[in-house]
């Protein structure tokens, strides 16, 4: 390796650690402020994303263009050399940002085009307009556009000092403001006529929710630009919805991922400053978004895969064990069936798997799965014995199925052919209560014991 | 006016390439962007044009790698990268698609969310790419947005003076105008009722992901004369435009051709004027011209909002109109029919005494329209007199007497038919007597049997 790559890569290394361990005011400023800004998206967008119109930030945002264009226009006509102020920008991003939302309302509640093209009409038009404004900003003699290029793609970490202290604090005051109308929210996002009737302003909480969320787009412009500030509101509460049903927990994990999201979006944009840092921190959520959509607790892929493959095998178990109990049944007949007697009895593999409709490979690894969890054992001469604890269980599903077989018996006018497969869906998902309560209405006169079935039970060979 | 105007004296070739570019790139999007509307799949497009970007990166990636393992010579490949890039913007196109479906599908997220979350996503990693090896990749941000329909015209294929852009957009609003007839039953069927068309055997499928990449090529095909804007703007604001103005599928695609031409061409005018008229109101240095491409879109959506408010048959302006002569013809019909019911209770001797001037004044004053329809009324000869002392002409009569035949009839069905309250048969009445035409009333006359009085006893007119 040569001195200069040597060097480079030293440099580099300096670079990187700078900004991980925070050593500039700059970064450090910078990574407050835009941290809040992403805790504020997060809880607003978990509103937004409950009414069913996230996308309507990506409205706002490009809405605000032509508003940015304007009021630099005007405030270089009236006050030269004012035009790049932060405040002054953001304050003609707002007007137009409204206007846009407006107008899509109004397109929505008085023309028959649904809202989904009115968001995209709207977008296309202010999108267009804000262009058009944008290069004749950049013919004006005074109009170098660049401080403006940057609210279309943003540029968090060159972001100045006094910018960053407008950013953080608009956030906190958003962060406040969302806290103290919680409960409101919470009710106008679930039931808007419940809240309506509890004397709640539905209409008024509506206008403070969109006010809130155009002011976190507004604010975001600048940090991620605005082709992708949707991003901010949108992507941690979809995240977060994967890990739980609470509205509580799933906005407080909201703000945790969006503020994470940008955090991390900063520390690596300072690190690798060719890095677009929009669209790191947009990155860095969606990676966030991937973890959750894989393993949230709620709705998570794997976590759901998981407990269907648990109960899959809930059932495979009780189906098999039922059918050693039925199996065992006429040997020993119907009142000899204790749980001692049941284990002394070998069963055939060929007899049981002719219980059921079992695919070969399914049904082997039904029983290989049984003898590891000590429900059957193998004999010596290639047949099956249940034990004690696969006799309780056999016995405990049979009498299950029976149960529900006779309250259809007694209680329907289900034919009695049918009866075998209504319980065969049922058995499965019956807690102690409800058995208790069966057995109960059913008269059963030894509670806990096994009755008989109430039809000719017979391998598949004969259905 | 003549200095406002002044820039399109000027007028040049150019001009008219720049014209033929928007419209044509307008048109091709226009055609698929009708269907995406009818399919409510609008923010669809839009969030394609986001993702393409990513495939664009990758196109150049991949004509990049061929380059460097030397398959192609570096001559060929601008020419090879045009085609890798629509492939790579058609795959991605599709893949957005695709995950915006899964996710909704697996995840259970809703389905705007769920498109949000995949374009700013995939959007971001194109970002993301480009500013990573800009060494490699020389791809200007800010042409993949706005464009350079200005200069796209330069770029000529061979000698024939034809811009490349116009080839291009040209063979691609062929193969979309080709497919939309080829498939035009297919496509509407599955727009309008995707159920049934299932059920005849039109793959649902293929039709979402086809339109989905038919729309990726054209997207991707008109950014690089006119960018993006333009195109997020021309997929569907023509399409909702034309939408406004006719029921019929087919008409509403050729009118949405018609106006984005309308648009492209309307735009690039305000381009060159607008600028200036702008700049001098507001005082600063005068500015030449704006970006053609945002104008096309900005005058694509004052189309929009023109079709909005002016459409024949759901303008804005229209439906107020015909609210207000409703209104009008209401108010008067309610003047003539009380009219009628005084001469009726009091003889004509009578008829100018103190109360009836009291009671007519706040007839024909309690609101503007009232007041209205009795100088309506007057003009036309059914009242005579002024303010509130009218009386009714002959013709006026007959048209009074019709509105309370209608009045008692009503009142009279309903209390054969229906177990009401007194006050409520009136209450009915009163609406219903304004929509009553001849041939109803002459069934509710038979039904009834020609009756003599209405429930409260008073005559019925014939």
């Amino acid at each position: 390796m040569s001195a200069a790559s040597l060097l480079a890569a030293d440099s580099m290394w300096e670079l990187f650690a700078r900004a991980v361990s925070l050593r500039d005011y700059n970064t450090r400023v910078v990574l407050a402020g835009t941290t809040m800004l992403g805790v504020s998206g997060g809880l607003v967008g978990t509103f937004l994303i409950l009414r069913k119109r996230a996308l309507a930030a990506d409205v706002v945002s490009h809405a605000a263009l032509p508003g940015i264009a304007l009021a630099f226009l005007l405030a270089e006509r009236f006050a030269p050399g004012s035009g790049r102020s932060t405040g002054v920008l953001l304050l003609g991003a707002f007007v137009t940002g409204l206007l846009g939302m407006a107008m899509t309302l109004a397109i929505r509640s008085w023309t028959r085009i649904k809202d989904d093209a009115a968001l995209a009409i709207v977008l296309g038009l202010f999108f267009g307009v804000g262009t058009a404004l944008f290069t004749v900003v950049q013919k004006t003699k005074t109009g170098n556009a660049a401080g403006l290029r940057d609210f279309v793609f943003g540029k968090t970490a060159s972001l100045v000092a006094a910018d960053v202290w407008l950013i953080g604090g608009i956030s906190v005051v958003v962060i406040v403001l969302c806290g103290g109308v919680f409960k409101e929210l919470s009710l106008l996002c679930f039931d808007e006529e419940f809240a309506a009737a509890r004397g709640y302003r539905t209409t008024m909480l509506d206008g403070l929710l969109t006010l809130m969320a155009v002011t976190v787009t507004l604010i975001g412009l600048q940090s991620v630009g605005l082709l992708l500030v949707v991003a901010l509101l949108l992507i941690p509460p979809t995240a977060a919805r994967f890990w739980t049903n609470d509205l509580k927990i799933m906005s407080g994990l909201a703000a945790v991922i969006g503020g994470v999201s940008c955090a991390g979006g900063v520390v690596l944009s300072a690190a690798f400053p060719r890095l677009a840092a929009g669209a790191v921190i947009v990155l860095t959520g969606s990676g966030l978004f991937l973890v959750s959509l894989v393993f949230g607790k709620e709705r998570g892929l794997f976590p759901r895969w998981r407990s269907q493959r648990q109960f899959e095998q809930r059932i495979g178990r009780s189906d098999l064990l039922r059918a050693c109990y039925e199996l065992l049944e006429p040997i020993l007949g119907a009142d000899e069936t204790t749980q001692e007697s049941l284990t002394k009895f070998e069963i055939d593999e060929l007899e049981l798997s002719g219980m059921r409709q079992w695919p070969t490979g399914r049904f082997h690894g039904l029983v290989a799965t049984a003898v590891r969890e000590d429900l059957l054992v193998a004999t010596s001469t290639g047949g099956y014995q249940l034990t004690l604890r696969g006799a309780e269980e056999a016995r405990d599903a049979v009498r299950r199925h029976r149960l529900w077989e006779i309250y259809l018996l007694t209680q329907t006018d289900l034919d009695p052919r049918l009866v075998d497969r209504g319980a065969d869906g049922i058995e499965h998902v019956l807690d102690p209560d409800q058995l208790a309560e069966l057995e109960r209405r059913l008269g059963s006169e030894s509670p806990l014991g096994v009755p008989p079935s109430p039809h000719p039970i017979a391998g598949v060979s004969l259905n | 006016m003549n200095s406002f105007l002044s820039p399109l004296h000027t007028w040049t070739l150019l001009d008219t390439w720049v014209v033929v570019i928007g419209a044509l790139s307008a048109m091709a999007c226009a055609l698929p962007g009708c269907f995406l509307l009818l399919r409510k799949q609008s923010l669809m497009g839009d969030a394609i044009s986001h993702t393409s970007l990513l495939g664009v990166v990758a196109a150049f990636f991949v004509s990049h790698w061929l380059v460097e393992a030397k398959v192609i010579s570096p001559a060929t490949e601008l020419s090879v990268r045009h085609v890798t890039m629509c492939v790579g913007a058609i795959v991605v196109g599709v893949m957005s698609a695709w995950l915006t479906e899964s996710l909704q599908k697996l995840g259970n997220v809703e389905s705007s969310a769920a498109l949000g979350v995949v374009f700013t996503s995939l959007f971001a990693l194109g970002l993301l790419l480009i500013r990573a090896f800009a060494d490699n990749v020389h791809i200007d941000l800010d042409c993949v947005l706005y464009g350079e329909i200005v200069t796209a015209p330069l770029e000529t294929v061979g000698d024939s003076g034809i811009p490349r852009a116009v080839l291009v957009n040209g063979v691609v609003l062929a193969i979309n105008l080709l497919l939309t007839v080829l498939l035009f039953k297919e496509l509407r069927l599955s727009a309008f009722d995707p159920a049934l068309a299932t059920t005849m055997g039109i793959p649902a499928h293929l039709m979402h992901y086809g339109l989905m990449g038919l729309t990726a090529m054209t997207l991707v095909a008109a950014f690089e004369s006119v960018g993006s804007i333009l195109v997020i703007a021309m997929l569907i604001i023509p399409p909702a435009t034309a939408y406004l103005l006719t029921d019929r599928l087919p008409r509403m695609i050729v009118l949405s051709l018609l106006i984005a031409v309308l648009s492209a061409a309307l735009g690039h005018v305000s381009a060159l004027t607008l600028p200036l008229l702008i700049s001098r109101s507001i005082g600063i240095a005068d500015v030449q011209d704006a970006s053609s491409a945002g104008m096309m879109a900005a005058a694509a959506g004052f189309l929009f909002v023109m079709a909005m408010l002016l459409g024949p048959k759901y303008g804005l302006v229209v439906r107020v109109w015909h609210r207000l002569l409703l209104k009008l013809r209401i108010a008067g019909e309610d003047v003539l029919g009380r009219l009628y019911r005084f001469e009726e209770s009091a003889p004509a001797d009578v008829s100018s005494t103190a109360e009836r001037a009291a009671w007519l004044r706040t007839l024909t004053t309690h609101s503007w329209h009232s007041r209205f329809a009795t100088w309506l009324l007057i003009r036309r000869g059914w009242l005579i007199g002024s303010g509130s002392d009218v009386h009714l002409t002959d013709i006026g009569r007959e048209a009074a007497r019709t509105l309370v035949r209608s009045h008692r009839l009503w009142e009279s069905f309903l209390a054969k038919h229906f177990v009401l309250g007194e006050g409520r048969f009136h209450e009915s009445a009163e609406q219903v007597e304004h929509f009553l035409d001849p041939e109803l009333l002459a069934e509710l006359d038979h039904d009834l049997d020609r009756p003599g009085v209405d429930p409260h006893g008073r005559a019925i007119p014939n």
